[in-house]
């Protein structure tokens, strides 16, 4: 094991040796117009001195494979140099870029994997039905459609549409009708079976979401929008049913009695957390309520007792995540009215642009609600775009999954269909995923180029563009490196979390 | 139908109609294009994406070929006075930018541009791939360990940040080195992909056979193996294609790919995103052109992957097992006339 990771972090530091040199003469040759755009369209008289003066001052007259060699000493001792234009150094171009991507990346992968995956899965387990023949067009037309047209799209079109649906939150009744449709016949389709089990999930769904939607119109929550205890008592069982569920089946009282105690205990501390929340002003003391809410749930599953005390921890502990989200959420959507009214929004909280509002005040809470309005067009750009592809590989290997010999083998014993489908299925299912899923990321750090550079969110996509586009080769060779060591990084992860999670795969060699 | 025994059972007759049209003795190719064919959507995709490329030559012409268009798309003359402020019309059927060019003109010759890129990268790719492929496989020891090493070396980039950089380097005013250029970036996949298929080819007993009967390397790689994998190749290369027109629009929008006096699908976006509020359809029409050829490459692949694989039998659906059922029960009951016509509608 330590030989395996030893031997693949040298190849790769090789490999980025040689990665960085090539691109260091690729990016050098690709630049050098760029560099004197300026000047050779000028009509100073000391055009030539001018030109000499940057000549000397880039260093240009020296070859680039030597030049690359004292960039490379320069890198190794930590200077990573300066956008000459600018003359800001790059570790400080870098910091801002480096959380402004992760943030984008980070939120945009989660919700991605999350949907494409269950739907890919759904739709492996319905094959040939209109459920699977749906998601495979919709997953093609999703992945043939360019990034930059569907992102211009969201700012132009969905950014002014749904600002001006803000200002006079109204929906029809025609509109409320629609969208009842449509996803009564998603769920429908979903569930599928015979002609009266889908008629009846169709009508739960439309009337499910047609009251939804009344209920928020009528009680006025598009202007102050907030969950409260009622909405979380009522989606909160419902997610601990659904979730008990899928992990231990409903018969396991258990672990159902655990998730819903979580709930419960959710509720109650839902009007003394709120003074927590107050005090709260960085991300570290949510990570900190976070992990408390998962020990929590842990601890309730395991005072249920039982002879599987595992699986009720596992379920309850997946419950209080979701309703400590729940709260989480709600403190974000108090702080709504306050955001929209504040002079800096004017009235349009949905931005187009940037990755903060400049000059808006306000505490932690209306910073992180300025944070989501910024992320959530790029967001729903990169996840259209990713989704598609998380739906044809999870489909394709769930498919190959539910042929196998050990499928029929549970079958026969006579397992349940949900412990065949969850244990065996979709655990194997999720093998080769969690091997692309690191690698996706990392290709998606470097790679959110045109998202970011259409919302003009400052990120490293967006760093390295404008630094090739400015001609300065500092900037565009730090995020190379960064982008590559993760590329590699990622590699040698996908390969160990593969070893770990499939035995047949071994990494000793 | 007619050969079916009149006594055969129902199930029987279902099952031997469909292994019928298996076993009617035809060559690869032509299972492969029947497959091919009954993919109603790779069908309906490829009429489409010809249809677009016949559209796009003869409606502004190409080279010095004036095409049936009336308007010309660049160069002196290019720009019309506004009809109806530059909106669709039954003179400029896209309608017309600020400056008075008709969109549809312009769209059309960037989509000229984009499939040239498109042509340009699949041939290099093809070339590339193919060749670096088969050597690694068929010879494996050096070779094979350094186009692993340099497809090692490709894959610690995006490819769109690579292809920004060589994008730029190719300076971008000429669509087949542009190709050219981004086809470099995209082969090592496909090499991988070859150089699995030859490794496993050249274990085959054939193989062994054209070795013993004194066949030389180029020819056994050539004659031998090469048409084993055209199926595999086939295949990727149609699906690189439909990541190349992405790649190549994304890039002419960020403004690497290409430029001006040039013209591209992704240029027009990036030259008329500004536009959208006033005169959104020069943002529809280029993008339904990109979205329009990529969907159809990508179904054409889907269809092509079908048709390819022997592995894959596909499950006809339900209702169609129903309608084949219900054909073949009056046939094997040996009903007399109509019925069985009936019976399918």
């Amino acid at each position: 094991m330590f030989s395996f990771i030893s031997r693949r972090v040298l190849a790769g530091l090789a490999t980025l040796l040689v990665s960085t040199f090539a691109m260091y003469l690729l990016v050098d040759a690709a630049i050098r117009p760029y560099i004197f755009m300026d000047l050779e369209s000028s009509t100073k008289p000391n055009k030539a001195q001018l030109i000499a003066q940057r000549t000397a001052e880039l260093d240009l007259d020296t070859p680039s494979v030597i030049r690359y060699f004292k960039w490379l000493g320069s890198f190794v001792t930590g200077d990573l140099g300066t956008a000459w234009q600018s003359g800001q150094s790059v570790s400080t171009l870098l910091q801002g870029a480096v959380i402004s991507t992760i943030q984008l990346v980070a939120a945009a992968t989660v919700l991605a994997v999350i949907f494409g995956v269950m739907v890919g899965i759904v739709s492996a387990l319905r094959q040939y039905s209109s459920f699977d023949y749906l998601t495979i067009f919709v997953s093609f037309v999703l992945y043939s459609l360019p990034a930059f047209w569907v992102a211009v799209l969201l700012k132009q079109w969905g950014a002014i549409g749904f600002n001006d649906f803000l200002r006079d939150p109204n929906l029809s009744l025609l509109a409320i009708a629609i969208i009842g449709v449509v996803v009564g016949l998603f769920w429908s389709l979903a569930f599928g079976g015979t002609a009266r089990r889908r008629l009846t999930v169709f009508a739960m769904g439309f009337a499910a979401s047609a009251v939804a939607l009344l209920y928020l119109q009528l009680s006025g929550w598009w202007e102050r929008p907030n969950l409260g205890p009622v909405i979380i008592v009522v989606t909160g069982t419902a997610l601990a049913f659904a979730i008990t569920a899928l992990v231990s089946g409903l018969k396991n009282r258990r672990a159902l009695y655990a998730s819903l105690s979580t709930v419960v205990l959710g509720v109650i501390v839902y009007y003394p957390i709120q003074s927590v929340l107050r005090q709260v002003d960085n991300w570290w003391l949510v990570l900190v309520l976070a992990v408390v809410t998962v020990a929590v749930g842990i601890g309730v599953g395991y005072a249920w007792g039982g002879p599987d005390k595992g699986v009720s921890a596992r379920a309850a502990a997946i419950t209080a995540f979701l309703v400590g989200s729940m709260i989480f959420v709600d403190k974000v959507m108090k702080v709504w009215p306050a955001y929209f009214g504040a002079t800096a929004i004017n009235g349009r909280p949905i931005p187009t642009i940037g990755n903060s509002t400049p000059n808006l005040g306000g505490n932690f809470w209306v910073q992180v609600l300025d944070q989501y309005t910024h992320l959530l067009l790029p967001t729903i750009a990169l996840v259209l775009i990713q989704f598609a592809g998380y739906t044809r590989y999870s489909r394709a290997s769930m498919l190959e999954v539910m042929s196998q010999d050990y499928i029929r083998t549970a079958r026969a014993k006579g397992l349940p269909e949900r412990t065949v489908i969850m244990r065996h299925g979709f655990r194997n299912t999720l093998i080769p995923l969690a091997t692309i899923v690191p690698i996706d990321v990392i290709t998606l750090l470097g790679g959110a180029i045109i998202t970011e550079k259409v919302f003009a969110r400052p990120g490293m996509g967006l760093l390295f563009l404008n630094s090739l586009q400015r001609g300065e080769i500092d900037p565009v060779m730090a995020y190379l490196v960064i982008v590559a060591a993760l590329a590699i990084i990622a590699n040698i992860v996908a390969d160990l979390i593969y070893a770990a999670l499939d035995p047949r795969i071994r990494v000793n060699a | 139908m007619s050969n079916t025994p009149n006594d055969a059972s129902q199930s029987g007759a279902t099952e031997n109609q469909i292994e019928l049209l298996e076993v009617e003795g035809l060559s690869q190719g032509q299972i492969v294009r029947r497959r091919f064919f009954h993919h109603k959507g790779a069908v309906v995709a490829l009429i489409f994406l010809v249809g677009i490329v016949a559209l796009a030559i003869t409606s502004i012409g190409i080279g010095g070929w004036d095409g049936w268009y009336a308007y010309k798309a660049s160069g002196q003359g290019s720009t019309y006075p506004l009809v109806d402020g530059g909106a669709p019309s039954s003179q400029h059927i896209f309608g017309q930018d600020e400056a008075g060019r008709d969109v549809f003109a312009r769209v059309m010759q960037g989509t000229q541009t984009s499939l040239l890129v498109v042509l340009a990268v699949g041939v290099i790719a093809t070339v590339a791939g193919v060749l670096f492929g088969a050597l690694s496989g068929y010879y494996r020891g050096a070779v094979d360990s350094w186009l692993m090493r340099f497809t090692d070396l490709i894959i610690t980039m995006p490819v769109i940040v690579i292809g920004a950089v060589l994008a730029l380097l190719s300076g971008g005013s000429n669509a087949l080195i542009l190709g050219a250029f981004l086809g470099l970036v995209l082969w090592p996949p496909l090499a991988r992909l070859v150089r699995g298929e030859f490794l496993s080819l050249r274990e085959r007993e054939f193989v062994d056979a054209a070795r013993v009967a004194g066949a030389s390397d180029s020819r056994i790689i050539f004659k031998h193996m090469l048409p084993n994998a055209v199926g595999v190749i086939i295949v990727n290369v149609t699906l690189l294609m439909s990541s190349a027109i992405l790649l190549e629009t994304a890039l002419s929008y960020l403004g690497v790919g290409i430029q001006a006096p040039a013209t591209s699908l992704g240029k027009l976006i990036s030259d008329y995103q500004e536009a959208f509020a006033t005169r959104p359809w020069l943002f529809w029409w280029p993008g339904l052109f990109i979205v329009a050829i990529a969907l159809c490459v990508n179904f054409i692949g889907d269809g092509l992957r079908d048709a390819f694989d022997p592995r894959q039998k596909r499950i006809p659906s339900e209702r169609k097992m129903a309608r084949a059922q219900r054909v073949a029960r009056p046939t094997a009951t040996a009903a007399p006339s109509a019925t069985g016509e009936a019976g399918a509608s």
